[in-house]
């Protein structure tokens, strides 16, 4: 009845359907048809691509070595008071008896002796000289703990391994940010000797901050010379950009090795002129000095490019509008012209500076030791040092900051607007 | 643990079978890793080639990866898809890895022939089997290369290391604090014996640091063993530490103007680890069993300066086979050589390694 | 742009100084480029210009590091496994980007910009930490080291570019077109592949061209996802570089300046042609 009053006012398709349930269908299909073709590429890269970045991130918390190695040892833990100022009773020796016993049959005690090295240097030894001998441990098992090493009779080491008896540890972060705990448990930062992380948080966040404000100011002027110019010549001089972007980034490095090292181009160049002596080479690679100029080169494109798709938008009209009414050409400049640039001068840096803070192929051959980024240090400590928490946990922080730059960049650039040439 | 282990390795033939049955006929790929360059070819020639001779249905593939053995076996195991045969490694990695679990435990014995005296083969090895699970088959060490031509009178102890008032100029070093702290605490007058009872103490890795300072302006840095000889070749550095074997091709093969300066050379050993899971079982142990016998390791010798690990090779050490001179006097372990050497303490250093290594990445930053 | 005739002194040397700087920047941006080719023909093992070669003399040139990147093994295999992994990579990256540009670009489409976001993350992210999820995650499943793991890396950083470019030409997409064709009596069918497809076409393959220079020049992932086996020019290079810098790496480098050339010149050709397509002022 209901319905039969609504018909006789609504418009109707041909089939009968009312056009506005007909239109809300067709919408719908349409929505969905376009949620469809974009699925096959977001499952794509939600399994290639973000499943990887969450292990990572889990990976960086992640301690399940301890409890799953130390099962009976971290159980019986649980009961006793790290505050007591007394050595844990003898249950918790007896079932590190059993831990160690069966963590040497299953040759993983000493993957938990590295780990726990890593908190305190000496673990991986005491671990290693316990396993071997745990088999003949007997009862009193305290006294025979103790008897192998004295250190088992420390109230420290029992902490330590209660501290990481949970599936979860924050360790790997402390690391990443120089801060440690100290024997009561508290955590302070590193002695200044031993701090190494925020020295280089700091340096990589200062060294691309110099090369984007490098990047700027050479790509400003040509920037502008490239959008003032008639497309013909524009467009020749555009492939000067467009060369060195299409480049190989392995190439552009090669050549500034060629260019800077002691031996290299420059310096010959520097001694045949006269410039310098031959004993007086400069030092301009294996150092920070190399990793921003080769840097700088390379991200250049990436400046130069946005600059110019807005410096193409200003009309000429303006400059000579505010020469007419009298501005000097410099006054007009500051006053008319660069504002209107801000916009690509924004987006331009900030692309430079999200991208040199990631960097690591560059640094990792011309930077030396001064020159080397965050990045460097992931990489080391994933493929040299095996300490792949930690290495985990800079990551994340890494692309912690990656991606408020990258907000930041959304609110002044907008993500929909980014282009190639 | 017996049991897991005759469990695996029974699982293991019998995969083997399996697989042996079906390509008997066919080629079998042994992929071996090692450090690539020199040294794989030296391998190469005295090894593979022989082995493969022998074995015309194998094909040995050469894999220069051993820099980063550790780390890509434990990620081939945790993907439980190890495709690597044999890895050659150096020693220190050879027990983390036996640590982690991640190297088959061998039975010297049983997997090794003896000398040809009958001695078996763990007593022809004798204490440079560091760890059960690793094979040594060279002794190197890390020492100095000087430009003869660029200092007013050569170096003679690891004092001249850090006097800039004997020996001014560059010199270069392995950017990493093994072998670097010991050698500061020596220069300093710490008796070589005491080394590691100094180092274990605050103060002791302070006055090693305090050492290293002295010269800390006049060091480059290295990573790679390549890169000293290059140094000392472009007259970059006068005087420089790097694997012995690699200034022996710069002296001999290059004839570049560099002497050696033995003294306090680090020994270290390098040798096989096969990774737990590996394919080709049986084909890796009758590998083994060939290719570190007697004659063997000391044929190696004839392409590189290394030292091999068995004692019933040294006699054998002939002439290098294009050069053709004597190779015996270039190995690290020739008396005139081997004075005062040190073998560093692989399990301090175990325990030291990350701690240190941090506190020396913060020095240098500094 | 002639200086006009009323100009000052003042005015005269700030334009030439710009100038000068200007020609200067040029400079920095291509002469780094320019000068390994010569250097690439040394005759000697020198990173350097050779007295020889600056006397012009025909025994300081020499194709000796060619020939050894043609004949060495090492170099030969990465040639192979870099056009293998950049190939594959491409088409699977270029496929899977169309089709969600071509959903991206449809007004109704639901959260939009965040999808876009999420879809385009892999350009953002520095490389060495997607490096490390994938290496640490497929090592967990046993793509760690194959040439499957590798080329799925490569896709997932190459999409984000095929989004971009082929979003930006369904942008300047009439969809008039698409009406009239319906209203003359084409199906769906013949209307994307008659109308769309030539259209969209240059924005595809300038995206493909995109996949594939990211896959081709690729090294971090690679350096980690990769092991030697799967091992690709720049990882050779990379490698090269860091163990013992021979000039056999610039002649490399030389050979791969003339593939960038050729993707330079192949992408401004389709530029032109789709700007002429679509009915505006070629330039």
């Amino acid at each position: 009845m209901v319905e039969n009053v609504a018909t006789t006012d609504i418009v109707k398709t041909a089939d009968g359907i009312p056009l506005k349930i007909s239109l809300a269908k067709a919408q719908r299909r349409s929505k969905i048809r376009g949620m469809m073709l974009v699925l096959p590429l977001f499952a794509f890269i939600l399994l290639t691509f973000f499943v990887p970045i969450f292990d990572m991130l889990l990976r960086s918390v992640e301690n399940h070595l301890v409890p799953d190695v130390l099962e009976h040892t971290t159980r019986e833990l649980v009961n006793w008071d790290d505050r007591s100022g007394e050595l844990p009773p003898e249950e918790v020796f007896a079932a590190a008896k059993l831990d160690f016993e069966k963590g040497h049959s299953e040759r993983t005690i000493l993957r938990v002796g590295r780990r726990l090295n890593y908190e305190v240097p000496g673990f991986a030894s005491l671990f290693r000289k316990t396993a071997r001998r745990a088999k003949n441990f007997e009862s009193p098992y305290k006294e025979a703990f103790i008897e192998r090493d004295k250190r088992w009779g420390e109230i420290d080491t029992w902490r330590l391994i209660k501290r990481e008896a949970g599936a979860f540890t924050m360790s790997y972060y402390f690391s990443a940010l120089d801060l440690e705990y100290s024997p009561e448990g508290n955590v302070n930062f590193k002695d200044k000797d031993s701090r190494i992380y925020l020295k280089l948080f700091w340096r990589t966040l200062s060294l691309s901050a110099l090369i984007t404000l490098l990047c700027l100011t050479l790509a400003y002027p040509i920037a502008y010379l490239l959008s003032t110019l008639p497309l013909r010549i524009s467009n020749l001089l555009m492939i000067l950009v467009l060369l060195p972007f299409w480049t190989s980034l392995l190439v552009r490095t090669t050549s500034w090795i060629a260019l800077l090292q002691q031996e290299g181009v420059i310096n010959d160049l520097l001694v045949g002129l006269g410039l310098i002596t031959d004993d007086g080479r400069l030092a301009m690679i294996h150092n920070a000095m190399g990793t921003v100029v080769a840097m700088t080169h390379i991200l250049l494109p990436f400046m130069v490019l946005p600059l110019y798709s807005v410096m193409k938008t200003i009309p000429p009209s303006y400059m000579r509008a505010a020469k007419n009414l009298g501005a000097t050409p410099t006054v007009a400049f500051i006053r008319v012209y660069f504002p209107n640039t801000v916009s690509g001068i924004g987006a331009g840096s900030i692309l430079v500076f999200i991208i040199s803070i990631g960097y690591y192929i560059t640094p990792a051959l011309v930077g030396g030791t001064d020159g080397t980024l965050i990045s460097n240090f992931i990489a080391y400590h994933m493929s040299s040092s095996l300490n792949w928490g930690l290495a985990a946990s800079l990551g994340v922080l890494l692309l912690i900051l990656v991606l408020m730059l990258y907000y930041l960049y959304d609110r002044v650039v907008g993500i929909d607007n980014m282009k190639f040439s | 643990m017996k049991k897991i282990r005759q469990k695996t390795l029974a699982l293991g033939s019998a995969i083997m079978l399996g697989i042996m049955g079906v390509a008997n006929a066919q080629e079998v790929d042994l992929v071996i890793v090692s450090w690539g360059g020199a040294y794989t070819a030296s391998q190469q020639k005295a090894y593979h080639e022989p082995f493969m001779a022998m074995n015309p249905n194998v094909n040995i593939i050469n894999d220069d990866s051993s820099a980063e053995a550790v780390s890509k076996i434990r990620a081939m195991s945790e993907a439980k898809n190890v495709t690597w045969g044999l890895v050659d490694a150096i020693a220190s990695q050879a027990i983390q890895l036996c640590e982690e679990g991640l190297a088959e435990p061998i039975d010297h014995d049983a997997v090794l022939a003896p000398a040809p005296d009958g001695t078996p083969a763990s007593k022809d090895f004798g204490d440079l089997i560091v760890s059960e699970c690793f094979i040594p088959n060279i002794v190197y060490s890390t020492t100095f290369g000087y430009r003869t031509d660029l200092v007013k009178e050569p170096p003679t102890s690891i004092n001249d290391v850090f006097n800039l008032e004997k020996i001014p100029g560059k010199r270069a070093l392995e950017k990493k604090p093994i072998v670097n702290l010991e050698w500061a605490l020596i220069a300093d007058g710490v008796n070589p014996d005491d080394v590691y009872d100094v180092l274990d103490t605050e103060e002791g890795v302070d006055r090693a640091f305090a050492k290293l300072d002295t010269i800390k302006d006049e060091v480059v840095w290295w990573e790679k063993g390549a890169q000293t000889p290059q140094l000392l070749a472009d007259g970059e550095v006068v005087m420089g530490s790097t694997y012995n074997g690699r200034l022996f091709s710069v002296i001999e093969e290059e004839k570049q103007p560099i002497a050696m300066m033995w003294d306090w050379q680090v020994f270290d050993l390098d040798g096989w680890i096969v990774p737990v899971g590996g394919p080709h079982r049986d084909l890796v142990m009758e590998y083994l069993n060939f290719a570190t016998d007697t004659q063997r390791l000391a044929d190696q010798a004839k392409y590189i300066s290394y030292g091999p690990a068995r004692k019933s090779s040294a006699p054998l050490v002939g002439k290098h086979a294009t050069l053709g001179i004597d190779m015996a006097p270039h190995m690290p372990t020739a008396p005139a050589n081997a004075k005062n050497t040190l073998l560093y303490n692989y399990e301090w250093w175990a325990d030291n390694q990350d701690d240190l290594t941090e506190r020396f990445n913060a020095w240098l930053a500094q | 742009m002639a200086l006009p005739a009323y100009t000052t002194t003042g005015e005269r040397i700030w334009f030439y100084a710009y100038r000068i700087f200007c020609g200067l920047v040029f400079f920095f941006l291509i002469a780094p480029i320019l000068v390994i080719i010569p250097l690439s023909f040394n005759s000697v093992p020198f990173f350097t210009f050779t007295e020889e070669m600056l006397r012009l003399d025909p025994a300081g040139y020499s194709l000796r590091w060619y020939n050894d990147f043609f004949t060495n093994a090492n170099w030969q295999g990465a040639v192979k496994n870099s056009v293998i992994i950049a190939f594959f990579s491409t088409i699977l990256a270029t496929f899977l980007g169309t089709v969600a540009a071509l959903g991206l670009s449809r007004s109704d489409l639901p959260f939009k910009s965040t999808i876009m976001g999420l879809l385009i993350s892999p350009m953002i992210v520095p490389l060495i930490i997607s490096a490390a999820g994938m290496y640490f995650f497929y090592s967990q499943i046993g793509l760690q080291g194959t040439f499957l793991g590798v080329i799925l890396a490569h896709t997932a950083l190459g999409t984000p570019f095929v989004v971009i470019t082929v979003t930006a030409t369904l942008s300047g997409f009439d969809q008039v077109l698409v009406r009239s064709a319906a209203n003359l009596g084409a199906n769906p069918t013949t209307t994307f592949f008659r109308i769309i497809v030539p259209l969209i076409l240059p924005g595809v393959i300038s995206g493909a061209l995109f996949a594939f220079i990211t896959s081709f020049d690729e090294v971090v992932v690679v350096l980690f996802v990769g092991s030697y086996e799967q091992r690709t020019i720049p990882w050779q290079m990379f490698s090269g570089i860091r163990e013992q810098i021979s000039p056999t790496i610039l002649a490399v480098a030389t050979l791969l300046v003339c593939v960038s050339i050729a993707l330079l010149t192949a992408l401004e050709l389709l530029r032109r042609r789709s700007e002429r397509l679509r009915g505006m002022t070629p330039q």
